[in-house]
């Protein structure tokens, strides 16, 4: 066993009580999100051909792309249920058309359980 | 008559150990954070936490002696603010003081641990138990040094009274340095008291949950927080009685000087908690048995030289 | 000592010391373990059996979900085997951002585990310092991948995303930054006296008790036995990439905490090395939906060991099996073995040293005892024990239930 003094951190301590702490106060500072984090999702139907590959590879069943029109004129509806989504964002990836897309919204908590279904 | 009443329950006696308490208790967790690179809770934490505790229901095991789960942070309490009386906080005196109150006040201090000891006993639950006999254990360890480092200085002083030792001291500043070794040992030995790391196996979080308190709950867990703050404010205020007693003789003067030996107290006992692994209990034994109370003794034997050799 | 002095004490499924549900049921003669009963399977989440309901994509991101540390490592493992089923082979440029990516969850890892460590010896500044650091790793994950924990590199034939030039800068500043402090911690845990008096010979467990109870990653490295995936059966591009496996002969937890902040170290210069080597070109090959019928076993080296992943496939969209060994799977069976004769005060460090992931651990396992068995019903199974207890001359009907005590 090393036979010294203990409180080797001492220095590294003191040192840290002058400087600025490394957390933040919760609601009030400032938090720092990554450029291409993972949030939630928007659509875009125009391109969309209904071709469902979002749907079948959606590992929580979250997503779902209707078309409300007819055949020939496409009416597309999306939603979200965003209490399943777990943001991998595969949807985005298997959409062949490009019609999906991710933001940088990750505030999406509510005291509502009906707004937890979003039209996206 | 009234004017002795006042003392004892607002000020400088039971009133400002609480408030002072709970002030104690936000600036050991704000250094603390500090220390760690964290912001730390806000000035009003330790009241909220308080109140919110005052405000849950209380919960006795079914097991338990009601009486005495109940009555044991009263008496915890009540021992701290008890000794707080033989401390000088406002001007020289304390509110009251005879030949011989130190060792009054040792005794009342170790009140607060036998409690803690017996509410763990009575809570009948394999942690508290387990917590309790720790505590035990952990008193034999540190109590001895404590007593004997405190006990020093009184040799050179010459009277067995907080308020005479801290007199005797202020007009001879010089004998303090002599104390030196005492004065750490009583630091070490004062946060084996409060049980705060590296010394806090009795309520080792990790291991044994929270030791003797598991089955504490609400107002009456909410009575032994307060009271282990007391005993925060009671140790640094004891500490720096016999070991640092700068006097200026003006008693507000004196009163902030107080403020500051207290904190000063405090940030060390809050640097030793950050800078430390918690020992376990037989580590901690060996530690106080073979470090601190040789120290102590060595100390002893000197102040009895230097007594003797100064002819005082 | 007499049989009277011992205590039974139940550390877990609920107890500060173990965010996790495990119960370890320790016999106590004074402060010493004479007696442990590991219980484990209270996170049992049926992820096996519900990949056989989901296809291949739909997997990754499931198993994803297996540990909330190793999350790309389970991912590697099955892709990797859905590759060699499928028989594509994944752009080199795809295999080091997989090592890269590997490589930085393995500091976030480890840096969580020194922090917990540190925590269960109630040295919470080393806990609060080794956390904080271990924030900057997380920022650069979630850059990476775009989230902090499950980051979803991973697919069939490739990745998902790549990493640019401002983003390798970030990396490199941010392992700079990261090397400075593990050396500091490095210095302080060969150093620091409550430190080695609470680590040292802690949780011993000899070389041949490692092999003998089959425990993985830097467990057994601590044990002095060179045992890593990574060099012993070379996935992704360990085989390009020169490094060296941590061992330690200390051989308990003092050795596992060195094993691992060397292995910090290590892995910084495996993330500068691949960083500065990484070829251009394409991150994904396509993969077919349907993969070919076939076996396949998958193995990668966690943070915390050696991972399996067995795959059987069909033909079809979804696999027949998936079975996964996690790493902490492994470790468990030394446990009982490290424990018995410490202090009670040396449980939670000795638990938390083999860095244990319980819902990695929990999956149901069927012992057929060939004893034959039915299914009763609860009339036909209450008037069984009425009968059961009548031939016995025990009227139950006679029998008073007390009153339900109240606790307050």
């Amino acid at each position: 066993m090393i036979k010294s003094a203990p409180g080797k951190i001492t220095n590294m301590a003191v040192k840290h009580f002058f400087k600025k702490p490394a957390t933040i106060s919760y609601p009030k500072g400032e938090m720092h999100i990554a450029g291409n984090y993972r949030g939630k999702l928007t659509y875009d139907p125009t391109n969309c051909n209904g071709c469902g590959m979002c749907m079948r590879y959606c590992p929580s069943n979250a997503i779902t792309v209707i078309n409300e029109g007819t055949k020939e004129e496409r009416k597309m509806k999306a939603s979200l249920k965003i209490a399943q989504c777990i943001f991998c964002c595969q949807c985005v990836d298997s959409c062949p058309r490009k019609c999906l897309y991710y933001t940088q919204n990750i505030d999406l908590s509510s005291l509502n359980k009906d707004e937890l279904v979003v039209q996206l | 008559m009234i004017l002795g009443l006042l003392k004892i329950i607002v000020f400088p006696g039971f009133m400002f150990l609480t408030v002072y308490g709970l002030l104690f208790e936000y600036l050991d967790r704000k250094v603390h954070a500090r220390l760690q690179n964290r912001i730390g809770p806000p000035w009003y934490q330790p009241l909220a936490d308080f109140l919110k505790l005052i405000g849950k229901e209380t919960i006795i095991p079914a097991d338990a002696n009601k009486t005495i789960f109940q009555i044991l942070p009263v008496v915890s309490l009540a021992a701290v603010a008890a000794a707080f009386v033989y401390v000088p906080v406002f001007g020289k005196a304390s509110i009251a003081s005879f030949q011989g109150d130190l060792i009054v006040v040792l005794y009342f201090l170790s009140i607060p641990t036998m409690c803690l000891f017996l509410a763990g006993w009575y809570s009948r639950s394999v942690y508290s138990t387990l917590g309790s006999v720790r505590t035990l254990t952990q008193m034999f360890a540190y109590e001895v040094p404590l007593f004997m480092a405190l006990l020093a200085p009184a040799l050179i002083a010459k009277t067995w009274s907080v308020t005479g030792m801290t007199a005797f001291y202020a007009e001879h500043p010089l004998y303090i340095l002599i104390n030196i070794p005492a004065f750490i040992v009583a630091l070490i030995a004062g946060q084996g008291k409060l049980e705060r790391v590296p010394f806090d196996t009795p309520e080792a979080e990790t291991e044994i949950v929270a030791g003797p308190l598991v089955e504490y709950s609400g107002r009456l867990l909410a009575l032994f927080r307060i009271a282990v703050d007391c005993e925060l404010v009671m140790v640094a205020s004891l500490v720096s009685a016999i070991f640092l007693p700068f006097m200026t003789g003006h008693a507000i003067l004196d009163f902030i000087l107080y403020l500051v030996k207290t904190v000063a107290v405090l940030l060390f006992l809050a640097l030793m908690r950050s800078v430390m692994a918690r020992l376990r209990v037989e580590q901690m034994v060996h530690f106080c048995w073979k470090y601190l109370t040789p120290i102590a003794i060595l100390q002893i034997i000197v102040n009895l030289l230097v007594r003797g050799g100064l002819g005082l | 000592m007499s049989e009277y002095n011992r205590v039974v004490i139940p550390i877990g499924p609920q107890h500060p010391s173990l965010k996790e549900p495990g119960c370890f049921t320790v016999t106590l003669d004074g402060e010493k373990i004479v007696d442990v009963v590991v219980g484990i399977g209270y996170n049992h989440r049926g992820l096996e059996k519900a990949c056989e309901s989901r296809n291949y994509i739909q997997i990754i991101y499931l198993l994803e979900r297996i540990c909330g540390i190793c999350s790309h490592t389970h991912t590697t493992a099955f892709c990797q085997g859905v590759e060699e089923l499928a028989g594509i082979s994944i752009p080199r440029r795809a295999a080091y951002i997989r090592v890269i990516v590997a490589e930085i969850e393995r500091l976030h890892s480890h840096l969580l585990w020194l922090g917990v460590a540190a925590h269960e010896i109630g040295f919470d500044t080393m806990f609060m310092y080794a956390w904080r650091d271990r924030e900057a790793v997380l920022d650069i994950l979630a850059a990476v991948g775009g989230n902090r924990v499950n980051y979803g590199i991973n697919t069939i034939g490739g990745v998902r995303r790549d990493i640019d030039d401002s983003l390798r800068q970030d990396i490199l500043k941010m392992t700079d930054a990261l090397q400075e402090q593990v050396k500091y911690y490095q210095e302080l845990a060969l150093t620091e006296t409550t430190l080695a008096a609470r680590l040292a010979g802690i949780g011993k467990l000899s070389g041949e008790d490692a092999l003998k109870y089959g425990a993985v990653g830097p467990v057994i490295r601590a044990s002095g036995i060179d045992f890593d995936i990574r060099a012993v059966d070379p996935y992704a591009v360990y085989a390009e990439i020169p490094f060296k496996v941590i061992t330690d002969t200390h051989a308990d937890v003092f050795g596992r905490t060195v094993v691992r902040i060397l292995e910090l170290l290590e892995s910084i210069e495996i993330i500068r090395f691949c960083i500065k080597n990484m070829p251009d070109g394409d991150i994904v090959t396509k993969a077919p939906r349907r993969i070919p019928a076939g076996e396949v076993i998958s193995r990668t080296e966690a943070p915390r060991g050696e991972d399996i992943h067995y795959i059987r496939s069909n033909g079809t969209e979804r696999p027949d099996r998936v079975r996964v060994r996690a790493p902490s799977e492994a470790n468990w069976h030394a446990m009982r073995h490290m424990l018995l004769g410490q202090y009670l005060a040396d449980a939670p460090i000795t638990i938390a040293a083999i860095d244990p992931c319980f819902s990695c651990t929990d999956r149901a396992i069927v012992i057929n005892s060939g004893r034959e068995t039915e299914l009763m019903d609860w009339p036909r199974l209450r008037q069984y024990s009425i009968d059961w207890y009548k031939k016995r001359g025990i009227d139950v009907a006679s029998i008073k239930i007390p009153e339900r005590r109240m606790y307050f």
